[in-house]
């Protein structure tokens, strides 16, 4: 498990930049691309040492970058289709070299794709640490070294690599190294816990972040939490169901996901849900309030019914809520069918048919519009107008008193 | 071709080849479309996000067979695709990380429920489903031929019905939508098709090479053609051709690998050797390019050092035209000028012939035609025309040099003081040597 989570926040780490980059495929092309480097590196050095394998990695991740980059630009094919070929030829050519020279050696590429933390050799250690924990731990530290050393520049170049190259840094190199650190960190994962779960931990912990908060260092953060998380939570779902633990985490990191997507405050599809809610039934309140108001105006003596007031607000279970609520909220009072506003609602009101009165004076006189297309933008814009507005609206319109229809714009 | 191959008697060897061809020629087309839209990705999600679906439907079924796995699959993965699609439209989360996100998330889920398939207790036999991870052509049986064969006729009628609207939609989606086709419908259809061939290609290449297969042989005839027939037949027979070429060249190697290795083969050719989007050929239209360039500063230099005597050509002394301007190999150009007889050469001097002399007269003049041009109507002060010059007159045609003539001539700003070439509005002299291309 402490390997599974190294794994998850190393993973997580540098995946805020590709997601932000928009790059996250380039995390599943580059864990694929690696085979081939992996297995020269290891027909070269004859062992599976940590540091011939990163040479490889870091190599082949580079001149698989460089191939994708020269596609795009030199031979003008789309930029996910050039990634596209160059990682499964990558991928190809691993295979047919894995089948011709290593079968049967450490090289099982059903290991490599599922990953086997169960089997983690313990008895191997290095300083004391099991392999793979001791190899994850390394990458753990170089990633966040080079994010620590380099956080500005890399920000910088996510964010705006013109920004960048004009402040004298090079973007480019950025982004070749922010590659080969994926590729070393996809390598490094990859015996304990297999290519599929460095897919999943370089996307989905960033883009569970990046639904949760708009800062860089928080979203890296949330998106270290989320990876330790879903380590924690796919170790013991694995246990419980006794079965594949990388796969569980890959499912508890894509639950996690999912609930971001559901509940995060404030990109959340809940929230965004609430949010309306609470807007329409702000606007439908408000429609009514400017109602009864304009009704009292013309004529004092006379108020509306409830079910005149519901069909005139368009008769859903939106407008049915608004009047009680009101009601609740002392907006109005109820005398037998009657509704009548109170003396906290009729200054609410005026202040909403004042709005709506300067707005509509405003576009006429300001901006030239016809009388009768005027009601409908201030229809709509009454009730994001505040009081510091109305006054400005108010100087600007040299203190008129009549709105273009002829009615009393009310103080 | 089915029966074709009953009549050969349906070897293995010959099933296989079959086999991976039709696969390939149903990927070449729809992977064009894939390819055009954007969506090469989606072919690698698709292959990804139909492992959970196998691993159920075996769980339910209880056995390998290629229609159940294969509807499985299927409806993994559109249900993928449908998840993609939400999370792009109603979430921050752009469409890279969303693909990349399903493709993860359900691939690690097809993991857990092929480890459950895995154990005694539950008495599976996983054997072959394996293969539709990595591929495995030798497994293919005859009825996964017949399953080949309807869904390749399925693509393929599908394709040729819908090819307007297909196209209409990959080219110009906005477009269409305004024209009122169904495009949501359309783009659903071009992607089941998607769908439907990288399903039935999986346990024939397996997961990876699946998605190769799919970008590799549309990818490859995008550098041939413009026009989308054209792509669409020679994606297709790249994808024929990559098959059982594949299977042949890579015999004991894994199969999936080497179809994969041979159809990369022919887009790394393609890229090199594709006659206009090509490597080769762009080098060799730059070169040439940049060889005629330098041919005409040439002419041109020649020109302005002889102007002061015309109508007599003066012999020039060599030096003095390096003095002229910067060169990067004076020696060659002047042999491609003899060779083309506008100069005549001795050890040091160098004197136009008159056929060279009227070739630079047209290019002096068109350079400075546009200098005026610039100084008269777009304001530009006479000693910051030359460079511009410089960089467009390669490019004036003919008839727009008569243009500008007769316009600077209607305002009565044509200088005819040579009948031939208006003099330059800056001192020659004084001209810094500017970078030959």
């Amino acid at each position: 498990m402490l390997t599974g989570a190294a794994t998850n926040v190393a993973c997580a780490l540098i995946g805020c930049f590709l997601v932000l980059r928009r790059m996250s495929m380039m995390g599943d092309a580059l864990s694929h691309a690696v085979l081939p480097g992996l297995v020269v590196a290891f027909l070269i050095s004859g062992s599976t040492g940590i540091l011939p394998l990163f040479l490889g990695a870091a190599v082949v991740g580079l001149l698989t970058t460089f191939l994708t980059q020269s596609l795009h630009q030199y031979a003008r094919v789309p930029s996910d289709a050039s990634m596209g070929v160059v990682f499964t030829t990558m991928f190809a050519i691993g295979v047919v070299l894995v089948k011709k020279y290593v079968s049967g050696l450490h090289f099982d590429i059903a290991c490599v794709y599922e990953g086997s933390l169960e089997l983690v050799p313990f008895a191997d250690t290095i300083a004391g640490l099991p392999r793979p924990l001791f190899t994850t731990l390394i990458v753990l530290i170089v990633n966040l070294a080079v994010l620590i050393v380099l956080w500005k520049e890399f920000k910088i170049s996510s964010f705006d690599g013109n920004l960048a190259t004009t402040m004298g840094f090079s973007s480019t190199a950025i982004h070749y190294l922010l590659m080969t650190l994926v590729a070393v960190t996809a390598v490094a994962s990859f015996e304990a816990v297999g290519s599929i779960l460095v897919v999943a931990m370089l996307i989905v912990p960033a883009a569970t972040a990046h639904l949760l908060c708009d800062r860089l260092a928080v979203m890296v953060a949330i998106s270290a939490g989320v990876g330790i998380a879903a380590s924690i939570l796919g170790y013991w779902a694995a246990y419980y169901f006794d079965t594949n633990i990388a796969g569980m985490m890959t499912v508890a990191v894509g639950v996690l996901y999912a609930l971001a997507v559901l509940f995060s405050p404030r990109y959340g599809i809940c929230s965004t849900l609430v949010r309306n809610f609470q807007m329409s039934l702000r606007v439908f309140r408000e429609d009514l309030l400017a109602m009864l108001y304009r009704v009292e105006e013309l004529d004092a003596s006379k108020s509306l019914t409830a079910t005149e007031a519901r069909i005139a607000l368009g008769s859903g279970w939106l407008a049915r809520l608004a009047i009680s609520n009101l009601i609740r909220a002392g907006g109005i009072g109820k005398e037998g069918d009657q509704l009548q506003l109170t003396v906290q609602g009729r200054s609410d009101a005026r202040q909403l048919v004042r709005s709506h009165r300067l707005w509509e004076t405003y576009l006429v006189e300001h901006l030239g519009m016809p009388l009768d297309h005027v009601h409908e933008p201030a229809n709509r814009i009454e009730h994001f107008i505040d009081e510091k507005l109305r006054q400005e609206l108010d100087a600007e319109l040299e203190e008129k008193s009549q709105d273009p229809h002829g009615r009393e714009i009310p103080e | 071709m089915i029966g074709l191959s009953l009549l050969l008697g349906l070897s293995l060897s010959n099933k296989v080849m079959i086999g991976t061809a039709m696969l390939g020629g149903m990927a070449g087309v729809v992977g064009s479309f894939a390819v055009l839209r954007g969506r090469s990705l989606v072919g690698d999600m698709l292959a990804h996000a139909a492992l959970p679906g196998i691993g159920l439907a075996f769980l339910i079924m209880g056995s390998r067979s290629m229609l159940g796995l294969s509807i499985g699959a299927l409806a993994s993965g559109l249900l993928a695709i449908a998840t993609v699609t939400v999370i792009v439209r109603w979430t921050r989360t752009k469409e890279d990380a969303a693909i990349g996100i399903v493709l993860s998330t359900f691939f690690g889920f097809g993991v857990v429920l092929l480890s459950i398939v895995q154990k005694p207790e539950i008495g599976g036999n996983k054997a072959g489903l394996d293969s539709y991870l990595f591929g495995e052509p030798g497994n293919m049986l005859t009825g996964d031929l017949y399953v080949l064969a309807v869904v390749g006729t399925l693509v393929l009628l599908a394709v040729g019905l819908l090819f307007k609207e297909f196209k209409l939609v990959c080219f110009d989606t906005d477009f269409a939508q305004s024209q009122g086709w169904p495009t949501l419908q359309l783009d659903l259809l071009m992607m089941a098709s998607l769908a439907l061939v990288t399903i039935v290609g999986l346990p024939i290449v397996g997961v990876i090479l699946m998605a190769a297969m799919i970008i590799l042989p549309a990818a490859t005839a995008r550098f041939w053609t413009n026009r989308l027939h054209l792509m669409l037949l020679l994606a297709a027979a790249f994808g024929v051709a990559a098959g059982p070429l594949g299977t042949y060249l890579g015999r004991g190697l894994p199969a999936g690998a080497s179809i994969v290795l041979t159809a990369a083969s022919f887009f790394v050719l393609s890229v090199l050797f594709a006659p206009r989007r090509g490597v080769v050929a762009k080098i060799v239209s730059e070169y040439q390019l940049r060889r005629r360039i330098s041919h005409e500063h040439l002419l041109r230099s020649l020109y302005e050092l002889s102007e002061s005597e015309l109508p007599t050509i003066p012999r020039l002394p060599l030096l003095s035209i390096h003095e002229h301007r910067h060169w990067n190999s004076l020696e060659k150009l002047l042999n491609l000028e003899v060779e083309a007889g506008t100069i005549e050469r001795s050890e040091q001097t160098v004197k136009l012939t008159p056929l060279g002399l009227r070739r630079a007269t047209e290019l002096t003049k068109a350079h400075r035609l546009w200098e005026m041009y610039l100084v008269q109507f777009a304001g530009i002060a006479p000693d910051h025309v030359d460079r511009d010059a410089d960089d467009i007159e390669h490019l004036l045609p003919e008839s727009l040099v008569l243009q500008l003539e007769q316009q600077l001539a209607n305002e009565g700003r044509l200088p005819l003081l040579i009948p031939e070439v208006p003099l330059s509005l800056h001192d020659l002299g004084t001209e810094k040597p500017s970078r030959e291309s």
